[in-house]
């Protein structure tokens, strides 16, 4: 007997560009993220993002299509700069998107102010990763929605659910931090970009390659961030991806101190998020290509349907793995924090 | 004329086993800081020292002279962590430092508290913000550079006091995860407390061996110290109302005496060369000003 989900749970999709968008909508997303260009988001890359005449087209498509379209204004605004984020908000709000998801407490309110009618979300940027502090944003600004960062489990996500009104997105898919998001600074630390403020973190413009000797060089405004041997994929240098040496130990042998370089397939786990009760599912990659986009929100939109249909009677195809992993940045995957093998 | 800027004691960001905290601290009401930090405010594991504990020392650093604020945990992820963070929002008798929003949700309206560095206020807007709700001083993140402190501080309101990190290694980054026991692969519940032996951390270098960070549990820190000392009269042009000294594992009551003498060293006529040498020959590592002067955080500046 098919056991149908009590609630819908939304397919939130990345696009870094109005192709993306479109595919994104036709593969079957429910929403689509995106962001301006500059660095009032989080995925300030050269080449990337909407101005306003892409954006009006993506919001024609995708509402024409029923997909909703979702504004990230995820960084922080600094004194000089206030007014260029003020300027987005409105420029949203005139736009007619769907919902802005926001980071900075006194944006929530200049936009909760200024067009009482707009949709906000918390973003992971926001750092809320317990129930009182997404209820603070909630009393204050009224949220609707708030993206959780990427180190909760399970359990901690069903408490959380409980103990707010606001509806709970997670990642479904793509790159991991495995710090905090919003409660990051090593990039601002290495390179003087942080994603806090510029919308970049380890910033390609800092980084390096360099073939030795010794292996295939990786330096992030030229900290060595790692070295790679011949028959090594060498992987973009994320700061925390990277391979270190601990003082004094036993073995001083590089490794990586932080986290194996794997990204974020919680599909495994879909049923357990339907049933504590997730509302959206959100796939990380406003960077990556519309290919990927349209690859994974298509298998996505497949699991979610089977799984919204019969959520006792889920498990994931093959096939879907299969499709998954190509599209993953590097060969290895995780189920993250939701299922912590290292707690 | 201005007020004189206070040193502040940042709560001790390592897990030290519980007789050397109390030394620690034995030492510290010698040195008698204008305010102090208490608490543990990075890993839940941590016990050595339990909330009556840490009340207890309060009342007796109170005692001899110290303000004391209680420093609230920065990630909270389990109904446990959000307890014990409730608790001691209410515990009706000192100020808190609140490092997460669930933390400012409970303390708002209820008492004054202090807007800490996790906050992430990057803006007079922000600011003002957390002061209606009852922020009576701000601890700036420490990426933020004089320049951008500059137009908050223009910009706040009369009473609300500035806090700037002056010294010590930087924290940079939370994590569900413990870098420590992933070090000794251990589990992080079954991590044998293997942070007690490491009264300043595990210090990361590069493949080059050059140092870099220093894992301290889930928290992970910069290598280079954080120094300021340079920096005095420009902190004080800016109207900071208090000055930060991050406990590190060796000579923090000297470093304390140091920017104490420094800062009184401008009327005095004290050798301000001499100073800045001696608080550099006490770093555990090299030092850095980077966030201050608007680079890279790890790089240093001529002050």
């Amino acid at each position: 007997m098919p056991s149908p989900a009590a609630h819908k749970v939304e397919l939130v999709c990345p696009a870094g560009s109005l192709p993306a968008l479109r595919l994104a909508v036709d593969n079957g997303a429910d929403c689509v993220y995106v962001g301006f260009r500059d660095q009032t988001n989080a995925r300030n890359f050269a080449g990337l993002n909407f101005d306003d005449a892409a954006l009006r087209e993506g919001l024609h498509y995708a509402h024409r299509a029923q997909a909703q379209v979702f504004l990230a204004l995820n960084t922080y605004p600094q004194a000089d700069s206030w007014p260029r984020w003020t300027r987005a908000v409105d420029r949203a709000a005139e736009l007619g998107v769907d919902a802005i998801i926001m980071a900075d407490p006194a944006l929530m309110a200049y936009a909760r102010r200024t067009h009482p009618q707009l949709r906000l979300h918390l973003s992971v940027q926001g750092s809320a990763t317990n129930h009182e502090a997404i209820n603070f944003y909630h009393d204050h600004f009224g949220i609707t929605r708030a993206v959780l960062p990427r180190v909760l489990a399970l359990p901690q996500i069903r408490h959380v659910i409980a103990n707010t009104p606001v509806a709970i997105e997670v990642f479904g898919f793509g790159g991991l931090c495995v710090m905090v998001e919003g409660r990051c600074a090593l990039s601002a630390y290495a390179t003087g970009v942080s994603p806090n403020c510029d919308g970049a973190c380890s910033p390609a413009k800092a980084v390096r390659w360099e073939q030795t000797e010794t292996g295939m060089e990786a330096r992030l405004n030229s900290i060595l961030i790692d070295r790679f041997a011949p028959q090594e994929r060498a992987g973009y240098p994320t700061l925390c991806k990277g391979r270190f040496a601990v003082d004094g130990s036993v073995d001083g042998e590089p490794y990586y101190a932080f986290e194996e370089p794997a990204s974020l397939n919680a599909m495994d786990l879909l049923p357990e998020l339907v049933r504590a009760g997730v509302r959206a599912i959100k796939i990380e990659g406003r960077q990556r290509s519309p290919a990927y986009v349209a690859q994974v929100t298509r298998v996505w939109r497949q699991a979610l349907d089977a799984c919204l249909a019969d959520v006792d009677g889920f498990h994931v195809a093959p096939a879907w793995t299969h499709a998954l992993a190509q599209q993953s940045e590097g060969e290895n995957v995780t189920l993250g924090a939701y299922d912590r093998p290292w707690k | 004329m201005r007020a004189r800027i206070r040193l502040t004691l940042g709560p001790i960001l390592y897990y030290w086993p519980r007789a050397r905290v109390f030394a620690f601290y034995e030492e510290m009401a010698h040195a008698r800081p204008d305010v102090i930090y208490l608490g543990e405010t990075v890993c839940s594991r941590r016990r050595e020292l339990r909330a009556d504990d840490w009340l207890d020392l309060a009342r007796e650093l109170a005692a001899n002279g110290s303000q004391v604020v209680l420093s609230s945990q920065v990630l909270l992820e389990s109904e446990p962590d959000v307890k014990a963070m409730r608790r001691l929002a209410e515990n009706g008798e000192f100020l808190v430092e609140a490092n997460d929003m669930g933390a400012v949700r409970v303390l708002q309206a209820r008492t004054a508290f202090v807007a800490g560095a996790s906050l992430n206020v990057f803006n007079a807007q922000s600011l003002q913000l957390l002061g209606e709700l009852g922020a009576v001083r701000w601890v700036v993140a420490p990426e933020i550079s004089a320049a951008e402190l500059a137009p908050i501080q223009a910009a706040r309101a009369p009473g609300m006091q500035t806090e700037v990190l002056a010294y010590g290694r930087v924290p940079l980054a939370y994590s569900a995860r413990c870098f420590t026991a992933r070090h000794f692969r251990l589990q992080k519940d079954l991590c044998e407390f293997r942070c007690l032996q490491q009264e300043q951390g595990l210090r990361l270098r590069t493949r080059e061996a050059e140092p870099f960070l220093v894992l301290n549990g889930i928290q992970t820190l910069s290598d280079h110290v954080h120094n300021l000392v340079g920096a005095l009269p420009q902190l004080r042009d800016l109207g900071v109302d208090l000055l930060r000294i991050s406990p590190q594992a060796q000579h923090t009551a000297r470093i304390l005496q140091l920017f104490r003498a420094a800062l009184e060293g401008a009327a005095g006529g004290a050798d301000s060369s001499a100073i800045r040498e001696e608080v550099r020959a006490l770093m555990p590592a090299q030092a850095c000003n980077g966030f201050w002067h608007g680079l890279a955080g790890m790089d240093e500046a001529a002050a």
